[in-house]
Order: C-alpha cells, then structure tokens, then sequence
C-alpha cells in the first residue's frame, strides 16, 4: 500500500465520521464544529488531487466565513440544545428511503459506469502551481465573464435584500 | 521524494526553527512592549529579574505553570480544553509560507529559508486567518459565563468584518506582484517597496491586521472595563498563558506578513542593492564564495522589531473605539476605501501596460493619495456633524 493510499484512507475516515458527528450530535455547537471539521478534510482531498487554489477557498469561504456565521447566529440565538423528541415525525423515515435511494444509485453509476470517461489529467500535469492559477483566471474572466458576472449581481441582489430588510424607516419631518 | 529522509530532516529542522522563533520572541514581545509601554507613560516598566528586566519572561512563566488551573462547574468541559489549542495552532502553522531568506548551501545541499514555498501563498495566509476566529469564540461560548460570551461574539463579528478589507489589502499586493506567491511578491519589491507604490493600501492593512488581532485600539473583545478580561475571563494558569502567548504570536507573525508584503519582506532597501548590504551579495574569502544569505532573516527581524513598536505606540497613545464605530468604521469606511484602493492599482497597471506610460503607474500612489485624504476629510466632517448635533 502506497504512503498516498494510507492518508487517503485516514483523511476518508476522518470525512465520514464527522460527518455522521454532525448528523447525530444533539448540540448545534458541536454539529456547527463537525462541520468545520468536514470542510477542512475535504480541503485537504482538494489539496490532494493537486488544486491548492480550491482548496484554499474551500477553507477561507466555507470554513472561515460561512461556519463562523453559523456559530455567530446559534449562540446568538442560545440555540445550541436541539429538543430530544422530533419535531417531524416522518422525516426520519423519508430520509431513510431517500438515504437508500441514494446509495442505490452511487452504487449503480460506480459498478455500471465507473469506467473513466474521456482522458484523467494526472495532478502532476494540471497542478503545475503557477501557472495553473493564471490559466484559471484567464478561463473565468474570458470564458465564463458572463456565469461570472451573473452570480456576482445575484450576490449583490441578496446583500442589498438584507440591508433593506434591517434598514429603520426614516421618520417623515 | 517522500522516501528522502534527508528532506523530511530538513522540514522538520525549519519548522522547528520557526516554532521556537516565534516562542522566543513572544517571550521576549511581552519583555518589549511592557518596557516600551512604560517608557511612553513616563515609568520605569518590569526592571527586576535580570538586567534591565531580561528575565523577566521566564519568571512569568515559572509564576503561570504552576498556578492552579479552575474550570467551571458549568462549562463544556471538552471545548474549555481544546479552546486554548485552537487558538494557538492557526498563530502557529500561520508563518509556514512567510519566507525569510533566499538559500544556502551546506552539507552538500541547498537549503532554502523557508518552510513551505506554496503558489497560493497569500491565500494561505487568508485561509488561516480566517480559522483563526473559533478558538476566541469557543472559548467565549464554553465558559459558560455572559461576559466571556459577549467577548467571543464581538470578536467573530469584527474579524469577519475586517477580514473583508484585509482580503482585499492583500489582493492589492499580489496585483502589484502579479502572484500569489510569498516569494514572487518579495522579489517584486526589489527596487520599490510596495508602501511606496501603494501607501494607502500598506495603511489600510495595518489598521485591518490590529483589528484582527484584536489589539487596541480595537481590542473590544477583551475590553477589560465592560467584560472584565472578555473571552478568557474564566481561563487561569497554563490554559490563560495560551492565549496571552496566541495573541502575541499573532502579533509578531502578522508583522511579519506586513513587511513581506508591503515593507520588502527579507530584502534590503532599494538603494543598498549592489552594495555589502545586499542578499545577493557574494564576497570571497579565499577559495569560498559566500552569499549574504544571512542578512535576510536579519532584515526580516529589524522590520518585525520596528512595525511591532508601531503597534505598541498605538496602544500606548489611542482610546479604545466604541463597538459600534469600530463596526461602522469596519463596514463603511475601510471596505469601500479598499475596493477603491485594489481597483485604483489594477487600473493604473492596467493602462501603464497598455500605453507603455510609466505616468499611468506613478498616477497610482497619487490618485490613492488624494482618495484617503478625502475618506479622512469625509470621517471629519462627518464627526463634527454629529458633535453638533448633539451640542
């Protein structure tokens, strides 16, 4: 077994189990912090296949701003205790029909058409560090500007919302 | 590559170089400020233990080992613990990239002076930053205590929001270098220093980094009048020590940034290029050709050494901020003045490469100039608006 092997399988357990910790933890603080977890070792898978830049952002975005919000609002909030009975009592139920819908279907595109499509770029060859970077910018600023630009509004819409939504009205004289 | 010990040898040798670089020195930060602190309000400052208060530093550790440790009844035991840890590792694993000298060679290899030589250098410093918020919130939340909670909130909405205009500082550097990498941006600032080029911008991440490390006068979260001592109210002994030596690392590594980034990281002045003062420098003693590596990580201290007063003098000489100035300050004044900033440099690079103009480029310092002053005369008026107001 090849040393990458072994850390892929640990960095793997690793993904899995906090991701069953932040499903199953009754504190939202501790879900909010599996979570962080989770984000962190899919950074580290992201590192892995050779896209530091993603990786990076993964953990900035996500792990640095997203979740710190998270945290922010739940002790804002004093919500950390979830109640122990459900609120839903059907859901778990549907989610355990769905979860195995789900596997079903991983399974069947693994066994079925698992086979890789089209050429693997090894990591070695994309990752070529510096200049992988500037070829990323230069495929999002010309090839993608619109999708770019687009989203870019739709952030800007959202922010906008949310100042409007917290803004006194100003008093009339 | 990963089957070469020798290389393994050599990581592990310059981490912990950096680990007791940074030890040492948040020893010794502590000696130097409470002695630089003193000396600006007219005292005489810690001068006991040792000459001129030298050892002081250890004695305070000796006193913090072996105090007594006390958790509350009622805390989450589990995240009081990691709380310390979490907050320490980030100030840490931080100064990886931060490169503090070119290469030398010895034992029949070249060594480089820097851990880690990563192309998204400057990313990892903002990635790393950003983690370095849950530590102070968690160890607000798990007291268990109301002051300790109100000083963990207030430290993750203002790192949030001064993280925006730190970003953006940042990515004012790495246009002015064009990479992200640590080393490309040092040896960008060959000639010029980039608070030359770019002063606003230099000034901009200053006041964001003194915010990030929650120091005054942004230190809110800790603002020992309101909330005692804020996130580590509930904290004694080794756990306390943690934080107090968190928060000084965080100090020396984000000098450290600021002169890698803005100040010409381990290089010389411009002017001493060419000169015995210079890293490339290469004199001969007999038949051995020697480089001036050495003088590298000597630069990258004095500059660490200088802009660290900087920070003391701040906290010397200003009041703290109320919470909601600092906030407004954070949101309507530092993030549009970095948007200008960030787009000020792209365009002045922009269109001195288009028109083959270096006016364009020498348009930058001048035109972000003019804007600062102008956000400076806008502050003004309008504090004096609400002075009046309330007159």
């Amino acid at each position: 077994m090849s040393l990458e092997l072994i850390f892929f399988l640990v960095l793997a357990l690793a993904s899995v189990v906090t991701a069953f910790g932040m499903l199953l933890s009754r504190n939202a603080i501790y879900s909010a912090l599996y979570l962080v977890m989770n984000f962190i070792t899919v950074a580290i898978f992201y590192l892995m296949l050779g896209a530091p830049f993603i990786a990076m952002a993964q953990i900035t975005v996500y792990a640095g701003a997203i979740m710190v919000l998270f945290l922010f609002v739940i002790m804002l909030l004093g919500a950390e205790r979830l109640p122990d009975t459900q609120v839903l009592p059907y859901q778990k139920w549907l989610a355990r029909v769905l979860a195995f819908i789900l596997v079903v279907e991983t399974g069947y595109m693994l066994l079925v058409r698992g086979k890789p499509q089209g050429e693997i770029i090894p990591p070695e060859a994309s990752a070529n560090m510096v200049d992988s970077l500037r070829e990323m910018g230069m495929t999002l600023f010309n090839e993608y500007l619109l999708p770019f630009e687009v989203t870019s509004v739709l952030l800007l819409v959202a922010m906008v919302g949310a100042i409007v939504l917290i803004r006194k009205d100003k008093k009339v004289g | 590559m990963l089957s070469d010990w020798t290389l393994w040898l050599e990581w592990f040798i310059k981490a912990l170089v950096v680990i007791f670089a940074l030890l040492t020195g948040f020893a010794y930060l502590t000696w130097y400020e409470r002695r630089a602190l003193a000396r600006i309000q007219v005292r005489i400052g810690p001068n006991r233990a040792g000459p001129q208060g030298l050892l002081q530093p250890i004695a305070d550790a000796v006193k913090l080992i072996f105090k007594e440790e006390l958790v509350p009844a009622k805390a989450d035991k589990i995240m009081f613990f990691w709380a310390p840890v979490v907050t320490m590792v980030p100030s840490i694993i931080i100064a990886a990239v931060i490169p503090w000298g070119e290469s030398f060679t010895a034992f029949g290899r070249e060594i480089r002076l820097y851990v880690a030589d990563i192309n998204v250098g400057v990313l990892y410093l903002m990635s790393i930053a950003s983690i370095a918020v849950y530590g102070i919130v968690l160890a607000g939340w798990s007291s268990n205590n109301k002051y300790a909670m109100l000083g963990g909130l207030r430290s993750s909405a203002q790192m949030i929001s001064y993280e925006l205009a730190l970003g953006l500082s940042f990515v004012t550097a790495i246009i002015l270098a064009n990479s992200m990498r640590l080393l490309d941006i040092v040896e960008a600032q060959k000639g010029l220093w980039f608070a030359v080029i770019q002063p606003v911008g230099a000034v901009i991440f200053w006041v964001a980094t003194l915010a990030e490390v929650n120091r005054a006068p942004f230190d809110m979260p800790e603002a020992e009048q309101e909330l005692t001592a804020g996130y580590h109210s509930e904290y004694s002994g080794m756990k306390f020590a943690l934080f107090f030596m968190a928060e000084y690392q965080k100090m020396i590594v984000i000098c450290a940034i600021a002169a890698t980034l803005y100040f010409g990281g381990f290089r010389e002045f411009g002017f001493l290029a060419n000169t015995f003062f210079s890293v490339d420098y290469t004199w001969t003693l007999g038949s051995w050709q020697i480089t001036n590596w050495f003088l590298g990580p000597i630069y990258l201290f004095l500059k660490v050494v200088v802009l660290l007063f900087g920070m003391i003098w701040v906290r010397a000489t200003w009041p703290r901020i109320r919470y909601d100035r600092l906030m407004a300050f954070g949101w309507k004044v530092l993030l549009p003045l970095s948007l200008a900033i960030a787009f000020i440099t792209a365009a002045g690079i922009l269109l001195s490469d288009l028109y083959n103009n270096q006016l364009f480029f020498w348009a930058i310092p001048v035109v972000s100039i003019i804007v600062g002053l102008f956000t400076v005369a806008m502050i003004y008026r309008e504090l004096r608006r609400k002075a009046n107001e309330r007159a």
